[in-house]
C-alpha cells in the first residue's frame, strides 16, 4: 500500500502546525519522521489518522484520495497506529483486547472468541510477535504491551503502521526487539511511519527520513545521512551533540543513602534498600526503566514520601525526617520530574515561578510582606541569564514552550546556592536546542562543586552526563558502573538479568578510570558524535 | 437598568481596546521581541488581566440583564391583573403586553427607590424651608435611606462573601460560613450582654470575640482535612446543622435566653457595644460597613502582597507544586479555614451589633448560601466580592419596598440572585445569546497560539 500526504496543512489560530505537508511512503518501507516535540509530528498523524481534519491538501492511497474524518475511516483504509500511550484494558486477555472495538459477532451476538485467537496466534507467529492471545494485559511487560497495539492493528488490515514515539517506553533489548519486529513487518510488505526525536534510531531502523520542523518539511534523507546533519536540520542550526565535559574532581561525600526504602503501598516497596553516595563535584546518573522506583526515590530524597526505613544524610546530617522545606534550605535542589504538575504553578506569573520556594525569605519577603521589587528584579535578570523566551516576567508559565518552562525551573533551583543538585528525567520532551542547555547547567553546577543525582530513562542522557551510572531495576540498584560500562551491560541490569550480589556495592567508580573513552562496543556508535563537539 | 445597560456598553468596549492591545503584544512577542527585561509596570500581565476582567464584567453585566428579563416576565405573569389581561389577549393585545410592562416596570422602579433613590424623598428635599430644617426633619436622611439599606444589607455579605472567597483562591469550598457567622454571633452577643467594659472597648471586645468565635468554627473543618483528609465540603455542610441546632438550643437555656421570654431570643446587648452610626441616627448605616471595605482592601493585600497568600494561592492553584517547593500543604488549609472562619464570624457583627442588638434562632437567614453565591459572582476577587454583595444588597434593600408597594413577593429578589449567578456560571450560554461567541473564541484562540509560539 502506498501512502501520499500532499500539501496538508492544519493551523490552530495563527499556529500552523503543519504547513503544507507532502510525505510519500512507498510499500514496503519504514519512513522515519524525524522532529522535535512540537514540531508537528503528531498533528500530522492524527490528520493521517482522522482524529483532525487538515485545512488544506489531501492524502492519497494507492493514489486514490481518501476522507479520512474519523480513526474509522483510517481503519478501514488499512491505517493502523500505535500511541504512544497504548490504548488498552489492563483486566481483558490480549485476545479482548484486540477485539474490542471490532467485534465480530456470530449468531445470537455471541464474540467469534475462538477465531480471534486464532487471528492473534497466526499474526504472532508470522511476525515472531511472542504474544499469548490468553494472557491478560496488566500482566504483561510494557515491550509486549506494544505488540499487542501492533497485533490490534494487524488484525484490522493495516497496510501502514504509525509507531509514535514507541521505543520511548522500552528498554535497549526491547527496543532491539521492536526493531526485528519491524523488519519483519516491512519484509510481509507492509510499510511503517516511525516517529521519534531519537536521531540514533531513526538512523538504525528507516529506510528514508522526513524531517519536520515548526510544522514544515525541512529535509528528505536516507538512513545514510549523518547524526549532525540530520541534527541540525531538526534544530535549524548546529548543535552539539555532546556536550565537552571536564574530566570529574570528586570531593567529599555531600549526599549518602543508606539502605532506604519506600514502600508503596502496603508491603510491597518503590524502592528497596537503595544505597548510594554522591561526592560534591561528581554527577551520580541513576538510569532504569520508567517505574522501577526512581520516581519514588527522587520524593523520598525530598522528604515527599515518607522513608519506611533506611537514612538519608546530607554532609554528613541525618535528615531522613525532615520535612520538604527543611530539606530544600539546606542546600538541595530538586527539578521534578512532572513540571508542569509538580515543578510549576501554571497560571502563576513566570516571575512567581521563580520564587516559589523562597517566597518567604529575605530579600523576596520582609516578615509577610512580599517585596515585590525584589521579585521582579530577580526574575528580569534570571529570565536573561537563563535565555527564557517568555513576552515578560509577567507571562502565565503555562504559556511557555517546554524548554522555556523548564529553564524557569532551573533558574529557580540552581539561583540558589546547592549542595546537592536532584535532577528527575530533566529534559523530558525538550528539544535539542533546549536539552543542550540543560546539560551545560548541570555540568556547570557539577564543576562548581556541587553533587548532581541524574535520574534518566533516556540512555544517552546518561552516558552524556554521569560520571558513575547507577542502574534501578525493580527498587534496587543492580549496579553501579563506570560511564564506560558497554550499553549491552546496562540492559541487563535494567532488565535484572544481571545484579551485583549485594544489590547495591558494584564497583565504586567515580574515580579517574572512569573518565576514559567508552569501551569498544559503543565507540563507533559514539563517535560520530564525540566528533561534533 | 440604564446604569446597568452603560456599565455594560462600557465593559465591552473596554474589552475591545484590551484585545486590540493584546493582538498588538502578541505580534511583538512573535516577532521575538524580548520584553522580559521591559518597564516596571509590566504590560503583559495588564493586559492579560484586563481581558479576563473585562470579560467577566461583560459577561457579568449581561448575565444581570438577562436575569433581569426573566426576573420582569415572572414578575408580570405572576400578576392577576395581568393574567386577566392575557386571558383577552386576541380581543386586546395591546392592553396584555401593556399591562405586563406596567407590572414589571413597577416593580422594578420600586426596588430602585428602595435601593438607591427615591425622587419623592428628593421633592421633598426641595420642598424645604432651608438646609438646616432639611438636616432636623430628617429630609435629607430620607433621601439617603435606600442606599444606607443598601450598605447596611451589603455588610454581612461582603464580609462573609470574602470568607468564601479566600478559600476559593487556595483550592477550598467553604460551605461553611454560616456556621462560622454563627460561632461569631453567639460570642459577640455573649459578650454583648454579659459583660460590662467602657463604651469603645465593649465594641472591640465583641468584634474580637466575634472573629475568634467564627475562627474556631472554622478551623474544625481545616484540622479535620489536615489531620484525616476529610472533605471540607462534607464537614462544612453538617457543621451548619450543628451550629444552627446548637444556636437554638442555646437560646432556650437561661445563659443566653432573654428573661422574661419563652421564645429562642437572647438578651439584648449594652447600648456601649453598639457599632457607631455613620449618618446620623436616622440612617442605619454603621461602622460595620467600613470594617467590611478595609477588610475587603486587606484580603486582597493578603492574597497578593503577602507570603502567606502567596501560599494560599499556590496551594490552591496547584498542592503538588506547593508541595514540592516545600510549602505546608495540610497547615496551610487550617490557616485558610482559619482566616475564612474569622471573616465570616466578623460578618455577625455587622447584625448583632450593627442592626439586630440581640440574637435569635435564625439570626443567621441566608448568608451562609448568600455568600457562595457573591463570591461566585465576585470571581473571588475581593473587589469583584464588595460589588456582587452591593448588587446582592440593592435587590435586598430594594425588594423589601418592591414588595410593599407592588405587592410582587420578596421572592423575587431571590430568582434575580439565583439567574445571574446561573448565567455567570454558564458564560456560554450568556455569550451565545448575544452573539460574543465567536468574537470571544477567535480572540482567545490567538492569545493562546501565542503564547505557544513564544
Amino acid at each position: 500500500m502506498k501512502l501520499e500526504l500532499r500539501g496538508i496543512t492544519k493551523r490552530y489560530g495563527s499556529l500552523v502546525a503543519n504547513d503544507r505537508i507532502d510525505l510519500t511512503v512507498e510499500p514496503g518501507q519504514i519512513h522515519g519522521l524525524l522532529g522535535e516535540n512540537g514540531a508537528g509530528k503528531t498533528t500530522l498523524m492524527n490528520v493521517l489518522y482522522g482524529l483532525t481534519q487538515p485545512d488544506e491538501g489531501e492524502i492519497l492511497i494507492d493514489g486514490q484520495a481518501a476522507a479520512l474524518h474519523s480513526p474509522k475511516d483510517a481503519i478501514g483504509v488499512g491505517i493502523g497506529m500505535v500511541h504512544q500511550h497504548f490504548m488498552l484494558v489492563p483486566v481483558f486477555t490480549v485476545a479482548e483486547n484486540v477485539t474490542l472495538g471490532d467485534e465480530r459477532a456470530r449468531v445470537f451476538g455471541l464474540l467469534d472468541r475462538r477465531r480471534m485467537r486464532r487471528e492473534v496466534r497466526e499474526l504472532s507467529e508470522a511476525y515472531g510477535l511472542e504474544v499469548d492471545p490468553d494472557a491478560y494485559v496488566e500482566d504483561l511487560p510494557v515491550g509486549v504491551q506494544q505488540r499487542v497495539e501492533i497485533v490490534k492493528a494487524l488484525v484490522r488490515q493495516a497496510g501502514v503502521l504509525i509507531l509514535d514515539e514507541p521505543t520511548s517506553v522500552l528498554t535497549p533489548g526491547e527496543t532491539e526487539e521492536l526493531f526485528t519486529i519491524m523488519r519483519q513487518l516491512k519484509g510481509g510488505g507492509r510499510s511503517i511511519i516511525f516517529i521519534s526525536h531519537k536521531l540514533r534510531e531513526v538512523q538504525a531502523i528507516a529506510d528514508t527520513i522526513t524531517v519536520i520542523r515548526r510544522g514544515r518539511v525541512v529535509g528528505n534523507r536516507s538512513a545514510a545521512a549523518s547524526d549532525a546533519e540530520l541534527a541540525e536540520l531538526m534544530v535549524g542550526r548546529s548543535v552539539a551533540l555532546r556536550v565537552s565535559k571536564p574530566p570529574a574532581n570528586p570531593g567529599d561525600v555531600v549526599l549518602e543513602v543508606r539502605d532506604l526504602a519506600v514502600e508503596h503501598h502496603h508491603g510491597q516497596f518503590a524502592a528497596d534498600r537503595v544505597s548510594f553516595e554522591v561526592r560534591s563535584g561528581e554527577i551520580l546518573g541513576i538510569a532504569g526503566v520508567q517505574g522501577n522506583g526512581q520516581t519514588e526515590l527522587a520524593e523520598a530524597l525530598l522528604g515527599l514520601r515518607p522513608a519506611t526505613s533506611g537514612t538519608v544524610r546530607l554532609g554528613g546530617r541525618d535528615i531522613t525526617g525532615d520535612p520538604p522545606r527543611e530539606r530544600l534550605r539546606a542546600g538541595i535542589g530538586y527539578i521534578p520530574e512532572d513540571r508542569q504538575e509538580d515543578g510549576l504553578i501554571a497560571p502563576f506569573s513566570v516571575a512567581e515561578n521563580m520564587i516559589l520556594d523562597v517566597y518567604d525569605r529575605p530579600p523576596y519577603a520582609r516578615g509577610i510582606a512580599l517585596n515585590l521589587d525584589a521579585i521582579r528584579s530577580t526574575a528580569i535578570s534570571r529570565t536573561a541569564e537563563f535565555d527564557v523566551r517568555t513576552t515578560s516576567i509577567d507571562t502565565p508559565v503555562g504559556t511557555l514552550s517546554g524548554g522555556n518552562q523548564q529553564k524557569v525551573i532551573l533558574a529557580r533551583e540552581i539561583g540558589r546556592e546547592l549542595k546537592v543538585l536532584v535532577a528527575s528525567q530533566p529534559t523530558r520532551g525538550l528539544d535539542v536546542g533546549s536539552i543542550e542547555f540543560v546539560h551545560r547547567r548541570i555540568i556547570a553546577q557539577r564543576d562548581r562543586g556541587v553533587a548532581v543525582l541524574i535520574i534518566s530513562a533516556e540512555l544517552d542522557e546518561i552516558y552524556e552526563l554521569a560520571d558513575r551510572i547507577a542502574v534501578m531495576y525493580e527498587g534496587r540498584i543492580t549496579g553501579i558502573r563506570p560511564p564506560t560500562v558497554p550499553v549491552a551491560e546496562l540492559g541487563l541490569l535494567m532488565s535484572g538479568g544481571m545484579t551485583d550480589a549485594d544489590g547495591a556495592g558494584g564497583a565504586p567508580g567515580g574515580g579517574p578510570a572512569g573518565h576514559g573513552r567508552p569501551a569498544a562496543g559503543e565507540d563507533d556508535r559514539r563517535a560520530t558524535r564525540g566528533g561534533e563537539t | 437598568m440604564s446604569e446597568q445597560a452603560a456599565a455594560g456598553e462600557q465593559a465591552a468596549a473596554g474589552e475591545q481596546a484590551a484585545a486590540g492591545e493584546q493582538a498588538a503584544a502578541g505580534e511583538q512577542a512573535a516577532a521575538g521581541e524580548q520584553a522580559a527585561a521591559g518597564p516596571r509596570p509590566s504590560l503583559g500581565r495588564l493586559l492579560i488581566e484586563s481581558v479576563i476582567e473585562g470579560h467577566t464584567a461583560v459577561v457579568t453585566a449581561l448575565a444581570f440583564i438577562a436575569a433581569i428579563v426573566v426576573g420582569g416576565l415572572l414578575i408580570a405573569f405572576t400578576d392577576p391583573a395581568v393574567l386577566h389581561a392575557w386571558g383577552n389577549f386576541l380581543s386586546a393585545p395591546g392592553n396584555a403586553i401593556a399591562q405586563a410592562f406596567d407590572s414589571a416596570s413597577s416593580a422594578y422602579l420600586a426596588m430602585f427607590e428602595g435601593s438607591v433613590v427615591n425622587p419623592h424623598t428628593v421633592a421633598a428635599l426641595f420642598q424645604q424651608k432651608s438646609l438646616s430644617v432639611a438636616f432636623r426633619d430628617g429630609a435629607v436622611s430620607a433621601v439617603f435611606d435606600p442606599l444606607s439599606e443598601t450598605a447596611v444589607n451589603a455588610t454581612p455579605l461582603i464580609l462573609a462573601g470574602l470568607s468564601v472567597a479566600i478559600a476559593f483562591r487556595a483550592g477550598l469550598f467553604n460551605i461553611g460560613a454560616q456556621s462560622q457567622y454563627i460561632g461569631g454571633a453567639l460570642v459577640c452577643t455573649w459578650l454583648g450582654f454579659g459583660v460590662s467594659l467602657p463604651p469603645v472597648i465593649h465594641v472591640v471586645v465583641c468584634v474580637l470575640g466575634a472573629i475568634i468565635g467564627g475562627a474556631v468554627i472554622g478551623w474544625i473543618p481545616g484540622v479535620l482535612k489536615a489531620a484525616t483528609g476529610a472533605h471540607e465540603v462534607i464537614v462544612t455542610i453538617m457543621l451548619n446543622y450543628v451550629m444552627a441546632y446548637f444556636l437554638a438550643w442555646i437560646l432556650g437555656t437561661s445563659a443566653m435566653q432573654r428573661p422574661g421570654r419563652t421564645d429562642l431570643i437572647s438578651p439584648i446587648i449594652a447600648g456601649d457595644a453598639h457599632l457607631p452610626l455613620l449618618l446620623g441616627s436616622h440612617l442605619r448605616v454603621n461602622a460595620s460597613f467600613l470594617i467590611a471595605l478595609a477588610c475587603a482592601i486587606g484580603v486582597w493585600w493578603l492574597l497578593t502582597r503577602s507570603s502567606i497568600g502567596f501560599e494560599f494561592r499556590s496551594v490552591g492553584a496547584s498542592p503538588s507544586a506547593a508541595r514540592n517547593a516545600g510549602m505546608n500543604v495540610p497547615r496551610t488549609w487550617m490557616l485558610v479555614f482559619l482566616v475564612a472562619g474569622a471573616l465570616a464570624g466578623l460578618a455577625s457583627t455587622a447584625v448583632v451589633q450593627g442592626t439586630d442588638f440581640s440574637l435569635n434562632f435564625q439570626s443567621y437567614g441566608t448568608f451562609g448560601i448568600d455568600a457562595i453565591t457573591v463570591a461566585l459572582l465576585g470571581r473571588a476577587r475581593p473587589l469583584g466580592v464588595v460589588l456582587a454583595a452591593l448588587l446582592f444588597g440593592a435587590l435586598h434593600a430594594g425588594g423589601i419596598l418592591m414588595q410593599a408597594v407592588t405587592s410582587t413577593p420578596l421572592t423575587i429578589t431571590t430568582v434575580i440572585q439565583s439567574v445571574v449567578v446561573l448565567f455567570v456560571a454558564a458564560p456560554p450560554l450568556i455569550r451565545g445569546i448575544f452573539r460574543l461567541h465567536k468574537a470571544t473564541a477567535r480572540g482567545a484562540d490567538q492569545s493562546l497560539a501565542k503564547g505557544w509560539n513564544g
